[in-house]
């Protein structure tokens, strides 16, 4: 039984495999890959030695599709087809989109659900799917790297993504073919990336400066829990912002304002960007431009840059304290300061937030890797190649959840920073005689009235035996998993007759959906599906196998009695026989067989690691008094 | 399987009111480690299962044993005293006169031009006024006979009044800033 292994440290079914597992960080502008090797976290890189992928994908024609810095070039030229900034738009819905209020290049078309389809050249893309396609190529780049199949990723999602942003995320792996060990909050990621989780407790800022975005957050540890306080920011300012201003200022001081096109704009915003990136580490920049086709060359100093931009980062301060406001802590509660994005490495932002807080910051790693480093490290532990870690990243959920009551209300079920997973019930009745049927209207958010909550998901429950007002009774389940993710269920209790369903959120993708288009990036290689899925089986016995072996040989005289023991080694050598064969099916039912036999001693041994959990505590205990 | 058993056994504490906290936070912690969804990433789908139901059993045992008032609620429930939607036991006039008089003063310190310090003083009232509930709930329910399980029910619906000024409270307070 698999799930017996961990619980003897040091004692992996398969001592000699190294899992294959990766920390992706699915960013706005860029996203990376990382893994650990040879015990330490590193970024992997393309052919050509670049670790950041742009986050751009260009549909080129019904199928060829180019992501990254090949297709960022097009963003302009072929804005219709090329599709920026993607994360955006996940988990959102076609009113939301219209919301940000500013004008996207793209054309829309809605779903039934509401969620926004990007017109292409190769039809009508779901964010998902965009999505779906930047995770491809940053696996392939991994498994070419690695030379081998992953086991897993961790992919991470900012603090403050709701059900509907994180399922959305979720979805994009599964469509990319990924097995998503975690969903982690990007600011965890970064304080596991400093090893800050070792530490006994403290509060932690996390600074996350990136091309267009600012995010902070404020996390709290408490040995080895890790519990996001607050969360804030500005979702339109990032290191573009200090381009532009450059660019301004150029623009005023060549007198190019006046002869402004769109191509001398571009060159301005490019110059700009160089220039600050020279004056990260000089005191002077000179800058060279072709207006009306004569050089202009200008010279820039950090002192003027920085009076440019300083007004960008004060926004950025002010924020900080804002945040840690909302979380119920002064300044002085900070210990570490953490900064991520690759905006950080101007001098002045770090002057500024080390002024702040009087204290130095945490820069010691390349900040636009620093998510996926953490990320990286968190998929080698998941994917069980460190069985004695301690390492253990609890989470809280980020906003309450809740369902629509009478008079347009939110009724929370599960309040936010609950630990997670949870599962929570409510029961509700019917409030006229012969009521059939029940509106479910699932809700997130901490305001009191629907409208300004998000709205997750509705569902009908139907199939209510007429009875008299208020003799149903119906339970709603709300679960949430260590992803964050929500599953609800409705059942009908006071006859015995039970309906459930399970709730996908709105703007979402159907598993039906996914299913298709799974099914359809299959087709041109079907050969290669059955090959791969035969493998996976295989795999999947194998481990049952090995581990229920392994847990018989620790825990077998204990728990089973001659007979049962007898019984589970025959199913094993049933397994052992069908996984001989190459019928992929066949396997998959087999394992399914032996796990359910199985079942119960995987019970019982849980239960044994319950007692012996505790009981160590009692020992140590003991040990302190005396 | 254990998680049919109850919060205490399940963590293994004695049943009773007075619980050693430190004590219910280092469980939480060492079964967390065996039990969380992410000790079993790597694992077959029935294990992930298997991991998610204990932890969410896990983190419901301990928020709710964690909580003066939840804990409280549970013992009863132990001894099939549902005080959580029943709401029937009645209260003296005494205690309401007194619970519509501490409203009042809540809103007479929300009334003033800083109230930061008379909240705070108004919150260690209330605060300390629980505290006495929950000594007077644990002395009564330790004799658990049928009287004292009916006058400990009392308590805890006075705790329920005092829990949500307490709330109420709070929210002034997050109004401040």
């Amino acid at each position: 039984m698999a799930l017996l292994q961990i619980a003897e440290p040091g004692q992996s079914s398969l001592p000699h495999q190294h899992r294959l597992a990766v920390g992706i960080d699915l960013g706005t502008t860029n996203s990376l890959v990382a893994t650990v090797r040879s015990g330490e976290a590193v970024t992997l890189p393309d052919h050509e030695g670049r670790h950041l992928l742009p986050s751009v994908v260009r549909y080129v024609s019904e199928d060829e599709v180019v992501v990254g810095a090949a297709a960022r070039e097009y963003a302009s030229s072929d804005a219709y087809n090329t599709i920026v900034s993607v994360k955006r738009l996940m988990g959102r819905g076609i009113k939301d989109v219209a919301a940000f209020g500013e004008v996207l290049p793209y054309e829309f078309e809605e779903d039934q659900g509401g969620m926004p389809f990007i017109k292409t050249i190769a039809g009508a893309k779901s964010p998902v799917e965009v999505s779906a396609d930047i995770l491809k190529v940053l696996v392939q780049r991994a498994e070419e790297s690695l030379k081998g199949d992953l086991v897993g990723a961790v992919i991470t999602v900012p603090a403050y993504f709701d059900d509907a942003q994180r399922q959305a995320t979720k979805d994009a792996a599964t469509l990319a073919n990924i097995n998503v060990l975690r969903l982690l909050s990007e600011p965890t990621a970064a304080a596991v990336a400093y090893g800050l989780d070792q530490k006994d407790e403290g509060v932690i800022l996390v600074y996350d400066l990136g091309g267009g975005t600012f995010d902070v957050s404020v996390l709290r540890l408490t040995k080895g829990v890790f519990e996001v306080l607050a969360t804030g920011g500005d979702s339109a300012l990032g290191g573009d912002d200090f381009d532009r201003a450059l660019a301004e200022w150029l623009a005023a001081q060549t007198g190019a304002a006046t002869a402004m096109t769109a191509a001398l704009s571009r060159q301005l915003m490019e110059q700009a960007r160089e220039a600050k990136e020279q004056l990260t580490a000089e005191d002077n920049a000179c800058i060279n431009l072709q207006i009306d086709g004569k050089e202009v060359s200008v010279d820039v100093s950090k002192t003027q840059f920085d009076e440019l931009i300083s007004v960008l980062v004060d926004k950025t301060v002010r924020a900080c304290k804002r945040v840690i406001r909302d979380a119920g802590l002064s300044l002085d509660d900070v210990q570490d300061i953490v900064m991520v994005g690759g905006s950080t490495r101007v001098p002045l932002v770090r002057e500024r937030v080390a002024a702040l807080f009087g204290r130095p910051l945490h820069v010691d790693i390349d900040p636009d890797r620093v998510v996926a480093i953490g990320a990286a490290i968190q998929a080698d532990v998941l994917a069980g190649n460190k069985p004695d870690s301690e390492m253990l990243l609890l989470d809280v959920i980020p906003l309450s959840l809740g369902l629509e009551t009478m008079g347009g209300l939110v009724e929370k079920v599960i309040h936010r920073n609950t630990s997670i997973p949870v599962a929570r019930a409510q029961e509700f009745t019917t409030f006229q005689d012969g009521q059939t049927a029940m509106a479910v209207h699932i809700l997130q958010g901490e305001r009191e009235l629907v409208e300004d909550c998000r709205s997750l998901a509705r569902f009908v429950l139907q199939g209510i035996p007429p009875m008299v007002a208020g003799a149903a009774k119906i339970r709603v389940t709300f679960q949430v998993d260590a992803d964050g993710l929500l599953n609800v269920e409705a059942k009908e209790l006071s006859t015995g007759i039970e309906s459930s369903i399970q709730v996908k959120p709105s703007y979402g993708l159907s598993d039906g959906q996914i299913a298709d288009m799974l099914k359809a990036s299959y087709s041109s290689a079907e050969e290669d599906k059955e090959k791969r899925f035969l493998r996976e089986q295989k795999v999947d016995a194998d481990r049952l196998i090995s581990a229920l072996e392994q847990a018989i040989v620790i825990d077998g005289q204990a728990l089973l009695t001659a007979d049962e023991r007898k019984e589970l080694e025959s199913e094993i050598d049933l397994l052992k026989e069908v996984k001989a064969g190459s019928e992929a099916r066949e396997i998959e039912l087999g394992v399914e067989r032996l796990a359910k036999v199985s079942d119960e001693f995987a019970s019982r041994r849980m239960d044994l690691n319950i007692q012996r959990a505790l009981q160590g505590h009692s020992i140590q205990e003991i040990e302190e008094i005396t | 399987m254990d998680i049919q058993q109850n919060y205490f056994s399940f963590l293994g504490l004695p049943e009773s009111y007075n619980i050693d906290l430190q004590a219910l936070s280092a469980r939480y912690r060492e079964l967390q480690k065996t039990l969380h969804p992410d000790r079993f990433a790597h694992l077959s789908e029935r294990e992930k299962r298997m991991s998610v139901q204990y932890t969410a059993y896990l983190n419901e045992a301990v928020t709710t044993l964690k909580s003066p008032l939840g804990r409280a609620q549970y013992l009863l429930h132990l001894n099939g005293i549902d005080t959580i939607s029943d709401a029937s036991v009645k209260l003296e006039p005494a205690f309401l006169f007194e619970q519509m008089e501490l409203r009042d003063d809540l809103e007479d310190i929300k009334a003033q031009v800083s109230p930061e310090k008379a909240l705070g003083l108004f919150m260690d009232k209330v605060t300390g006024q629980l505290l006495e509930y929950q000594q007077a709930f644990s002395d009564c329910f330790d004799v658990r006979d049928a009287a004292s399980l009916k006058t400990a029910t009392a308590i805890v619906r006075k705790m329920q009044f005092m829990v949500k000024l307490q709330k109420e409270i709070e929210l002034v307070e997050n109004e401040l800033d």
